[in-house]
């Protein structure tokens, strides 16, 4: 078989079988519930009565492998359970995992890809600026300016966007509250702010480190005899850094593109947007573990993909496997 | 552009002035402070003439060949002094004047070939991109005339050679497809930054003729830069002595091989003179017995040796990379326990592993490193590392084991003033002494030397060969002295092994292996290290011509 | 680069310097330090002064951190230089405590978590074989969930309390410390001076303190000031997300949650906590940025 075919399916295999194990991972944390944990749910007025049903109903008396398959099982057909808050209540109405995840997935997708759009070129651009234009002015400023914003918590960017751009300069607004009545452009408008905080964080991250990947690349022996030859500094760039320079982007990109989606929660938090992240934080609070369990996943599946796909154009751009001896 | 196009030879007047550097001065950065590299160094080169630089490590030698091209490395300046290259000021003209002269006019040729050629481009695309960017030929021709160069430098399948990529294809292979790739725009001149260097000799030889052959034939001039004076003995016209970034001498060859004026410049064959009357062997200290070993469960790395080192005599392991040489020392050692046969020494058999051998029969061998460099914990001081193996094999302490780090520091012709320095505050001969008085401290009687002398210059290795035969002479020390270097074996064995491919060759007295007739490969490997006489490769190739060699050298 | 100027170097190196004393060291430091770089100065005094602040806090703060002194939300100025919270507690006081309790947690998290994927760094590094395959395999599990996900499902599980947030998250950080100290143990291991150590007969133990450790530092160093940079915004953000430090005790990241309702109001206040999170983030990240350049330029 070709080796770039053969090593994108040991890497394929590898990212489900990580997969695998994480959801087993997931599903296992259920076991280390403390004992009263059901009432630490259902609050300290419940009875007997109901925290045993409520047990029952969630599974806690059926084995953890049963349960795992279970699980999973549901979760390869879209169903991820029900929710605790619905469980064990009297109301009797029962709330899917699943229907809660779907839309506010989709506005995660939707701010996440926003920001991605605006500050992958964005990074990239002034990532290789800087390591072109190593120590000059523009780089001094960029290493500083990037630093502090790496070093910021989300939460601080966000708050003094707000501070500025929503209450002292009211061009947004700080509640990005979206609904499914709004046009795009709406919605854009809506999330303008929490875009610009995930741009900033991740801008800083990837430029830094696209910065630190041209230059290591620009060291290399074959570049200085790109000029011994007379290249012009474009070709150089263009002929001999960019054909070895995809393996070390596109790790740069899926590296800051994961850290997105982590990063999306504390500002779904800080601006209300209704997202999964919000959903998870709330989740956890609340101690609702199929709703904790079903994001988790989702994240882990996100994040697991993305490394994927980096691996993936490191060996398509890697000569040796293109080319075996 | 000149008159680059017409690729048959001697087109081109000899004798007028290509180049002068006049009185070149070049620093280079550490630690933020700018120390000089270069300082004041003239040469003049002539049309079609080839110039030897030779010098030692830090002599500034690839530094000036650089600057010939107008250009510095980063992190190094031009602080003084002129280039002028057919009458162009290279330190005057804008850097666009200075590209256009780089590849077409200035060719170089760097020492890694391997990682000098761009991975992600085909051999070919890369042989023809400075004489399609300068509108030279078209892309048909540029690729004929490739092809041909190809030929020209004997390399193998040259119609498809091109069209393989920097990995495929061996490392011999490479530094002549650099040559072609130089060669291309016809230039009035090329840099050869010691071309092979990271080869093997009987690669060497390969490389050397075509790179010569194809120079002749274009009549370019080139610098050639090595640390091997024997090499450059075959490739210049004259040759240029520096050291410490100065000039110590310069002459046409035959007169500077004839006649060195300068005391330094004899100092560098100084080993080849070093010799060593050969000692009958005894008892035997070391028997390596059928030896068969791998790396994993694949590949043998060693097949059924059979080795003796009797006492207090040196035997020298000679042969190329994979001959199996270091792998040897591995499993004598116990860091490779064989797959076959058995280690006895001083008459019994040792375990196989390392950890089921006693710790005086760790004692009793010990090793010397390559590379003084790595074999020293850069945080550890002189005290430190020879006082450990006192303590831990004698129980030394206090006082007693200072007096004795000191009588072996004197041993080693240092002294006390050394205890407290840190290897980064030794040079690279001190830093093997260390390395030998640390092995010394075991009290050992059979020292495994692993290449001990290759990372050193020439002068430093001469020191540190006439050290351990003192040694040898007055402690009766043993040693298995494993080596690539002709030069070397001659220098201090009293019996021979010569390896290739993971077999014992050869195996004899000094006097009988190197004394005709040979098996085909010990005649391969002693007749491809090169000689102080300028003829050697001339009359090597026409031998060689007359009767092919049975062993092929290593192209693979 | 083969080519620089060793010879005439290690001449002058031989030619014989001054034993290097314990006051030479200090010196040297002190000379090392008057060269470096305004960043860095900025970086050492900010450090300087939080350490201070959290040694000293009963001493430098006003008011207790947890008792309510005022109403809520009272302006800046008079009693209360920088007002009081949403319950009535001292804000300024609040700060002070924070950088004991926010950063000490912080710091505790980071020596946990380096202690951990330290010992089992260096451990899978020397030994190799099956323990560092198993060792390596559960780490790649380990880090392909995001962090800030997986410390918020072990907390859905055990619930939030300062221990646990300490043995999460450090536990999940030092697959990070677990893969930088095996890599760059894995390059001193190679060396010809721990195989020398190993044929001389010295034990596992002794190998790794005498031989390895001490050329591995500079880079750990330095991962310390990252890793407790990233711990220390991961715990901030958990307690800013409610899941972190629990109240009464002060500290910044719930401090910024609790106040956040002011921003609204165009007050700054809630922006001082994180402000201060901030600030040492910056700080810690200059003095790394010059100790790697500094320590990487003395390699060269």
């Amino acid at each position: 078989m070709n080796p770039v075919v053969r090593t994108i399916l040991q890497r394929l295999g590898l990212g489900i079988g990580t997969l695998l194990v994480v959801s087993i991972i997931i599903s296992l944390a259920i076991e280390m519930l403390p004992g009263d944990f059901a009432r630490a749910v259902l609050g300290q007025s419940a009875t007997p009565e109901t925290v045993a049903a409520f047990q029952r109903e969630v599974g806690l008396d059926r084995s953890p492998v049963v349960r795992y398959f279970e699980w999973m099982g549901g979760v390869l057909r879209g169903d991820f359970g029900e929710s605790y808050a619905s469980a064990g209540s009297l109301a009797g109405h029962r709330r899917l995992v699943a229907d809660m995840i779907g839309p506010r997935l989709l506005n995660t997708l939707f701010l996440a890809g926003v920001a991605a759009l605006v500050a992958v070129p964005l990074a990239l651009f002034l990532g290789i600026m800087a390591a072109l234009h190593r120590n000059s002015i523009l780089d001094r400023g960029v290493n500083v300016v990037s630093l502090v914003s790496i070093s910021s918590p989300e939460f601080f960017l966000a708050y003094i966007l707000i501070m500025f751009l929503a209450v002292k300069l009211p061009i947004f607004v700080s509640l990005a509250s979206i609904s499914p009545s709004m046009s795009v452009l709406e919605r854009l408008y809506v999330i303008a702010l929490p875009a610009i905080t995930l741009v900033l964080v991740i801008v800083a991250h990837m430029m830094r480190m696209t910065r630190a990947a041209i230059i290591n690349l620009l060291a290399s022996p074959y570049i200085e005899m790109g000029r011994l030859k007379g290249a012009r500094p474009m070709q150089i760039i263009l002929r001999h850094a960019l054909p070895n320079a995809w393996a070390p982007i596109a790790n740069v990109v899926a590296l800051n593109l994961a850290y997105l989606v982590v990063g999306v929660v504390v500002v779904e938090v800080v601006f209300t947007y209704p997202g999964i992240g919000q959903l998870m934080v709330d989740a956890v609070s609340k101690r609702d573990l199929p709703v904790v369990q079903g994001c988790a996943l989702v994240f882990a599946a996100t994040y697991i993909l993305l490394n994927l796909i980096a691996d993936i154009v490191t060996i398509a751009s890697n000569p040796r496997l293109l080319h075996p001896r | 552009m000149s008159e680059t196009a017409k690729p048959s030879a001697g087109t081109r007047t000899k004798g007028d002035v290509l180049l002068e550097i006049r009185d070149l001065q070049i620093e280079g950065e550490s630690d933020e402070v700018w120390r000089p590299i270069v300082r004041g160094v003239d040469l003049t080169l002539k049309r079609g003439e080839v110039l030897g630089l030779i010098g030692e490590s830090g002599a500034g030698k690839s530094t000036i060949g650089l600057a010939a091209m107008g250009y510095a490395r980063g992190g190094c300046r031009f602080s003084g002094g002129s280039v002028v290259f057919d009458g162009i000021d290279l330190r005057a003209v804008s850097d666009e004047a200075r590209r256009k002269l780089r590849g077409s006019r200035i060719a170089y040729v760097a020492q890694s070939a391997a990682a000098s050629f761009n991975p992600a481009h085909r051999l070919m695309d890369q042989t023809v991109e400075a004489e399609l960017r300068e509108g030279i030929r078209n892309r048909t021709e540029a690729e004929k005339d490739a092809i041909e160069l190809y030929r020209r430098l004997r390399l193998p399948n040259p119609e498809e050679i091109g069209f393989r990529y920097p990995h495929q294809v061996s490392g011999g292979q490479l530094q002549r497809a650099m040559t072609a790739m130089a060669m291309t725009c016809r230039p009035d001149l090329i840099i050869f930054d010691e071309p092979t260097t990271a080869l093997d000799v009987t690669t060497q030889v390969e490389v050397l003729a075509a790179i010569r052959d194809i120079v002749d034939q274009f009549h370019t001039a080139a610098i050639y830069i090595t640390h091997d004076l024997a090499v450059v003995a075959q490739m210049a016209d004259r040759i240029k002595v520096l050291r410490y970034g100065k000039s110590v001498e310069e002459a046409p060859t035959r007169e500077m091989l004839a006649n060195p004026r300068e005391e330094y410049t004899r100092s560098l064959w100084s080993v080849r003179k070093l010799g060593k009357q050969e000692q009958p062997g005894g008892e035997p200290i070391l028997q390596v017995k059928n030896v068969t070993a791998a790396y994993g469960n694949t590949v043998r790395v060693l097949n059924d040796v059979t080795v003796t080192v009797p006492r207090g005599r040196t035997v020298a392991v000679v042969g190329e990379s994979g001959s199996g040489k270091s792998t040897l020392a591995r499993v004598i050692t116990g860091l490779l326990p064989p797959i076959e046969g058995q280690v006895v020494f001083d008459g019994q058999a040792l375990p196989p592993a390392l950890k089921e051998r006693a710790q005086d029969t760790l004692r009793r061998i010990q090793m010397i490193y390559q590379m003084p460099d790595t074999a020293l914990n850069p945080r550890q001081t002189v005290y430190e590392a020879i006082g450990r193996p006192l303590e831990f094999y004698r129980g030394l302490s206090g006082a007693k084991k200072e007096a004795r780090i000191v009588e072996l520091l004197n041993l080693i012709e240092m002294d006390e003033s050394y205890v407290d320095r840190l290897p980064g505050e030794l040079s690279g001969g001190q830093k093997q002494r260390i390395c030998i008085a640390r092995a010394l401290a075991a009290e050992p009687e059979l020292i495994i030397c692993d290449e001990v002398t290759s990372a050193l210059d020439q002068i430093v290795q001469e020191g540190i060969l006439q050290l351990l035969m003192r040694l040898q002479r007055e402690l009766g020390v043993s040693y298995l002295f494993i080596t690539h270097d002709i030069a070397t074996v001659r220098a201090i064995s009293d019996e021979i092994v010569v390896m290739f491919q993971g077999r014992v060759v050869q195996q004899g007295p000094k006097s009988r292996v190197l004394s005709p007739p040979h098996p085909p490969y010990t005649e391969l490997l002693l007749s491809s290290v090169p000689e102080m006489d300028p003829d050697w490769l001339t009359n090597l190739l026409a031998r060689r011509k007359a009767q092919p060699a049975a062993v092929k050298a290593g192209d693979y | 680069m083969s080519e620089s100027a060793h010879s005439p170097q290690s001449a002058l190196v031989a030619a014989g310097q001054p034993q290097i004393s314990r006051r030479g060291r200090a010196a040297r430091i002190w000379r090392v330090l008057r060269k470096a770089p305004p960043t860095a100065w900025f970086g050492l005094v900010v450090i300087g002064v939080y350490l201070f602040a959290a040694v000293f806090a009963p001493l430098l703060a006003p008011y207790s951190e947890t008792e309510l002194v005022g109403g809520a939300f009272e302006p800046w100025g008079g009693q209360f230089l920088l007002g009081t919270d949403q319950l009535g507690r001292d804000m300024l006081s609040r700060l002070i405590y924070g950088a004991r309790n926010t950063v000490g947690i912080a710091f505790l998290t980071t020596m946990l978590s380096f202690l951990l994927g330290g010992a089992l760094g260096l451990v899978a590094a020397i030994s190799g074989g099956w323990l560092d395959q198993v060792l390596g395999r559960s780490v790649d599990v380990l880090m392909s969930i995001p962090q800030l996900i997986f410390a918020l499902v072990l907390l859905s599980i055990v619930g939030s309390s300062v221990v646990n947030l300490i043995v999460i998250i450090a536990v999940l950080d030092s697959t990070r410390v677990f893969r930088l100290s095996r890599s760059v143990a894995q390059g001193v291991v190679v060396m010809d001076y721990v195989e020398a150590a190993r044929l001389r007969g010295e034990k596992l133990p002794w190998i790794m303190r005498r031989e390895i450790l001490p050329n591995i530092m500079p880079p750990l160093v330095a991962e310390f000031g990252l890793r407790f940079c990233f711990v220390f915004l991961t715990i901030s953000a958990l307690s800013f997300l409610g899941l972190g430090i629990q109240p009464p005790t002060a500290d910044w990241g719930s401090m910024v949650r609790d106040n956040a309702a002011l921003i609204t109001y165009g007050d700054v206040t809630p922006l001082l906590p994180a402000g201060a999170i901030a600030l040492l983030t910056v700080a810690v990240n200059f003095v790394v940025d010059w100790f790697l350049h500094k320590t990487s330029g003395l390699r060269e």
